[in-house]
């Protein structure tokens, strides 16, 4: 119920915007989240971008994890 | 490493092992920790990637009350089921709640027998469905933690501004701090820390969930759903154990922010107002609930809709309540697979698909050759 799908803004109209996910677009409400910019992804649930994904962050994440991954040989 | 972005990578393989030996390392000496998962994508995720196989003996993980659908208490699917059954009204809902068995029939079932029963994806679809059928009445079934319910506000909202008088929430919605006081003073659970909700954190922040580490001891990471961002949550959890501490963190910083989602909390305020609420299996939680405010009284359903829900009743020999309050293991309970199955369910924990039951039926077997079934 609280799953949200990372999507990638691909065009803006005003409070609505086209977003898609390997290959599939849908129209979603930007309305609860401020300074979306095409390009950007957002975390959709029910219709709704909820959350701007902080792409800086989610790569120190990785690079985190990937420490991991080389100390498992 | 194709894909989408920002899914792919929090799936490696050698990662997940490397993680999994980290833990170990970290764990090893330690008395049993027992940890609880609240979120219902959570307790699908953990039975889907096999996350309770990876992990030592010591390290439990326990699913607790995290699907909203299961949570549900039978009166209010029977009071849905009543509302489907006036000829006036159609009713919209997420997919998840239509085959929610009521006391004897579910919102699939009427819709068999024409009741209008619609699914959509988002609330704001419900309310272009109240557009389009001026002469009836529509009500959406407001069931959700803190991520949905600032989307079925949008709607109340809009339907307010746009003057659409025949669109109505019923609102069981539920908010996740209370809950997860209650979790906290069982005893019998003897959690040592949670795994706290995903998006319901993007939505709320850091900040209500302090008290579980400032006053009982509790630690608690905010972690996402893919496998990598579980397991690397359960590694933050049990390095807080083994050195003593109790902290409230974030694993999935990539979205969830201190503050949450400013926007959605003031929206919610506006619409909604904390009541107590009735949950499956712990009962009534104060102030765990979110009811209509009374400026949007004309948009709730309750206030403008009679209706006559038969007798509540619940099959007696039903454990979903002692499954969400992660007593015991959905294979404890004697209908588990036999008579209660995903085809013909007779809890709501078999019913939706981040039900436990339906997780452990789905994905369990895999679990048995090992061990830590939580």
């Amino acid at each position: 119920m609280c799953l949200g799908v990372p999507m990638k803004v691909v065009e803006i109209d005003g409070d609505m915007a086209v977003a898609e996910i390997t290959g599939v677009r849908r129209s979603i409400s930007l309305q609860l989240v401020e300074d979306v910019k095409v390009g950007d992804y957002v975390i959709v649930h029910a219709g709704f971008a909820i959350q701007v994904l902080d792409e800086a962050e989610a790569e120190e994440t990785i690079r985190l994890l990937q420490e991991f991954g080389v100390q498992s040989g | 490493m194709s894909g989408v972005k920002f899914v792919e990578e929090f799936r490696d393989g050698a990662i997940a092992r490397g993680l999994a030996r980290r833990i170990a390392d970290v764990a090893r000496g330690l008395p049993e920790v027992r940890l609880m998962e609240v979120c219902g994508t959570h307790t699908m995720a953990i039975y889907r990637n096999s996350i309770r196989q990876l992990l030592p003996e010591n390290i439990v993980l326990i699913s607790g009350p995290g699907c909203p659908v299961c949570v549900t208490p039978n009166d209010y699917i029977d009071r849905a089921i009543a509302l489907a059954r006036r000829p006036d009204v159609t009713l919209c809902t997420f997919g998840d709640m239509v085959r929610v068995p009521g006391s004897s029939s579910s919102l699939e079932l009427e819709k068999s027998k024409r009741a209008d029963v619609r699914v959509v994806y988002s609330p704001l679809d419900a309310v272009d469905v109240g557009m389009q059928n001026p002469g009836r009445k529509v009500v959406f079934l407001g069931v959700g933690f803190e991520t949905t319910a600032p989307t079925v506000a949008a709607a109340i909202e809009l339907a307010a501004a746009k003057g659409v008088a025949n669109f109505f929430v019923s609102s069981a919605h539920k908010v996740m701090p209370p809950a997860l006081a209650a979790l906290t003073a069982d005893a019998r659970l003897g959690l040592k820390g949670f795994i706290l909700p995903a998006h319901v954190s993007a939505i709320i922040g850091v900040v209500p969930y302090q008290f579980l580490a400032v006053k009982h001891g509790m630690a608690g990471v905010i972690a996402g759903f893919e496998p990598l961002d579980i397991l690397q949550g359960i590694l933050m959890l049990v390095e807080q154990v083994a050195e003593g501490r109790a902290a409230i963190e974030v694993q999935y910083t990539r979205v969830v922010r201190e503050e949450g989602n400013p926007r959605a909390l003031a929206l919610l305020e506006r619409v909604f107002q904390p009541c107590d609420a009735e949950w499956r299996g712990l009962g009534i939680i104060l102030g765990s609930g979110l009811a209509v405010r009374a400026e949007y009284a004309a948009h709730h359903a309750e206030a403008n809709i009679a209706v006559e829900p038969e007798q509540t009743v619940t099959h007696p020999l039903c454990q979903c309540g002692e499954v969400l309050r992660g007593l015991i293991h959905p294979r404890e309970c004697p209908l588990f697979g036999t008579v209660c199955t995903p085809e013909t369910p007779v809890g709501a924990c078999m019913v939706s698909t981040e039900g436990t039951c339906a997780a452990c039926y789905k994905y369990g077997a895999r679990l048995e050759e090992g061990h830590n079934h939580g």
